[in-house]
């Protein structure tokens, strides 16, 4: 370590093309748990909306896999299914669930009484209703979950690395076991970095899909 | 008249509790007719009216709705002719003004070409500017949101309105623009409507028939609200019009309806003499000066003394002035506010009709 300056730019440009592959992992480690885990959460959610009664022991069993660390979740799984993107993806898809689940049954509970009242009372049957009522009233919840687990998984992804999958992560591990501080730098850096771009991109999102949450004052 | 809605013998049992919300109802409602529900919080008005679209299904008795039982319609086809309008009015925050008021047509199915007509026309019929269509709810105010709402109801021309308190989220002086503003859309319209509140007032003005309700939404009276305000059936009914019983009944009498008085006249070309005679006839110290039979005003004895012919003299106007079309409630509080004893009555802008006094509007609450 003595003699090595703390951060070598000139080792980043070396290693740009390795950058933009690990970018690309992280990425799609992201967005395959992300999208995997909405799957699996909206029509849980709706279950859980329409028979309340399961709302308590599903969230339950989605809190206990967000509270399972996930070095210990890894390593629990790994014999089962190597070291590999199914492992990872394992992971990380269940870490979302606990957001996504309760923020989509959120955001359907947080459709206003009356709104729902008057559309049953104009005639719309509980499809029409749940599709073109309570689903976009509840878009805004829904979104920021989505940005919660978004934004925490590609947090997540580094821990991956130490299963070989990564992204930025593997920067990081790459950089603490050879007590090489720009590459762990680098690493945290870019996972900060695309987490907060990341954020920034899904709330653009957001609001093109609900200017009517814009208006003059908010939601009614 | 052709009966619209009834209800026969209809109860509502609320799973779980005991207290009955709706004890054997039965009520009839003639087309182009608005029935006016009023009663104390929790007797059963709202639970009656979401029998009717079936918002809430009766435990027994029969509900038909132009002559055919509610029970045999597919609720969700039931729902779409009839208009429904709640207190918090309930509009789509996601969707614009336009797409408000298009909801029923829509789910109708009608062709993009005929929405479009009839939300401007409705538009139009409310008095809201094409500006709104494009604007969302939150960016209404209060009293636009409410007319939006009745607005959105009426769009498919439903035969039938059930209006649940739909003008009480607003001020008192934007409400009573509102329900003119209904009344008049109604002559045209002649929808058969139940209406709820809490108001009688409301109720009174509102109603061709008011139901009083008491608990389980049993009838204490229904009536025309000019019957209810003279011969209450009972103390219950008596209490809730209230003490002002007399004065709001003025509300419901229009001056053109009683006979005003003459009063005394005189043209403006007559002499000194000619008008003292009218003042002596009345016993009066004045009178009320016309060109032909337009008013001009008044002048009292004194200005007889200093002046030789009518024509000299400046008459006064009037502080206390009420067209024929208002009610004697109007009419009595502009004889109080302008702290006179009568008031003049025109018709036509400025042709005299006759005065009114205090002593004759008293009469009136008596009777
Ligand atoms: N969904 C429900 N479940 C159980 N009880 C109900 C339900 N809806 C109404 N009730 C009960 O039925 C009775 C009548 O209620 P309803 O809403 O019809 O009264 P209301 O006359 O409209 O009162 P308000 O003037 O306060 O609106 C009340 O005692 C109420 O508590
Ligand atoms: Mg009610």
């Amino acid at each position: 370590m003595s003699g090595q300056p703390f951060f070598r730019f000139d080792w980043v440009w070396d290693h740009r093309d390795d950058i933009m592959t690990r970018l690309g992992e992280h990425l799609e480690l992201t967005l395959i748990a992300v999208f995997l885990g909405f799957l699996i959460a909206f029509p849980i959610s709706l279950f859980a909306y329409r028979h309340r009664r399961v709302y308590a022991p599903i969230t339950w069993v989605a809190g206990i896999l967000y509270t399972i660390p996930s070095l210990a979740l890894f390593a629990f799984l790994a014999p089962f299914t190597g070291l590999s993107v199914t492992t990872a993806e394992m992971g990380l898809v269940s870490y979302t669930l606990l957001i996504l689940i309760r923020n989509i049954v959120g955001g359907l509970d947080g459709v206003p009484e009356d709104v729902r009242e008057v559309a049953r009372g104009m005639g719309y049957t509980p499809r029409q209703m749940l599709w073109k009522v309570e689903l976009p009233l509840a878009v805004p919840v829904i979104f920021a979950g989505v940005r919660i687990a978004t934004v925490t998984t590609i947090g997540l992804v580094t821990v991956t690395a130490l299963i070989g999958q990564g992204g930025f992560g593997y920067f990081i591990l790459q950089g603490l076991s050879r007590f090489f501080s720009t590459a762990t730098i680098l690493g945290a850096v870019l996972s900060i970095a695309l987490a907060v771009l990341a954020d920034r991109l899904l709330i653009a999102m957001e609001h093109r899909l609900t200017p009517w949450a814009r208006a003059r004052g908010g939601a009614v | 008249m052709t009966k619209m809605i009834t209800l026969d013998d209809v109860t509502k049992r609320f799973g779980g509790s005991a207290e009955v919300a709706v004890r054997g109802l039965s009520m009839e409602i003639d087309e182009g007719e608005i029935v006016v529900l009023v009663g104390p919080s929790g007797c059963g008005k709202t639970t009656t009216m979401k029998m009717i679209n079936r918002l809430i299904e009766p435990t027994s008795g029969t509900i038909t709705v132009a002559g055919s039982d509610v029970m045999r319609h597919d609720p969700v086809q039931l729902r779409r002719t009839i208009g429904y309008v709640i207190q918090n009015v309930g509009l789509m925050p996601h969707r614009t003004i336009e797409q408000n008021i298009a909801t029923v047509p829509r789910l109708l199915n009608w062709k993009a070409e005929r929405i479009r007509d009839r939300v401007r026309e409705l538009l139009d019929i409310f008095d809201l500017s094409d500006g709104l269509l494009d604007r969302y709810p939150s960016e209404l105010s209060g009293g636009q949101r409410q007319r939006v709402g009745v607005a959105r109801a009426l769009a498919a021309d439903p035969p039938v309105m059930l209006m649940d308190e739909p003008f009480g989220a607003v001020d008192p002086i934007i409400r009573a623009r509102l329900q003119d503003q209904f009344l008049d859309i109604q002559r045209q319209l002649q929808k058969t409507v139940v209406f709820v509140t809490h108001d009688i007032d409301e109720a009174i003005q509102m109603s061709d028939r008011i139901a009083i309700l008491n608990q389980g939404a049993k009838i204490e009276q229904m009536a025309a609200p000019e019957e209810i305000l003279r011969t209450p059936t009972n103390d219950f009914v008596r209490n809730f019009v209230g003490a002002e019983r007399g004065l709001r009944r003025l509300g419901l009498i229009r001056i053109a309806d009683i006979e005003v008085e003459e009063g005394p006249v005189v043209q403006s070309d007559a002499s000194v003499s000619e008008a003292r005679a009218a003042m002596e006839k009345f016993d009066f110290d004045w009178t009320t000066v016309l060109e032909g039979e337009r008013l001009l005003g008044w002048i009292d004895a004194s200005d007889l003394e200093v002046h030789d012919s009518v024509a000299k003299t400046q008459p006064r106007p009037f502080s206390a002035h009420v067209v024929a079309n208002d009610s004697l409630r109007q009419a009595l509080d502009s004889i109080v506010t302008s702290r006179t004893h009568i008031a003049v009555v025109v018709s036509d802008g400025d042709k005299y009709e006759g005065i009114l006094t205090m002593a004759r509007i008293s009469r009136e609450i008596i009777s």
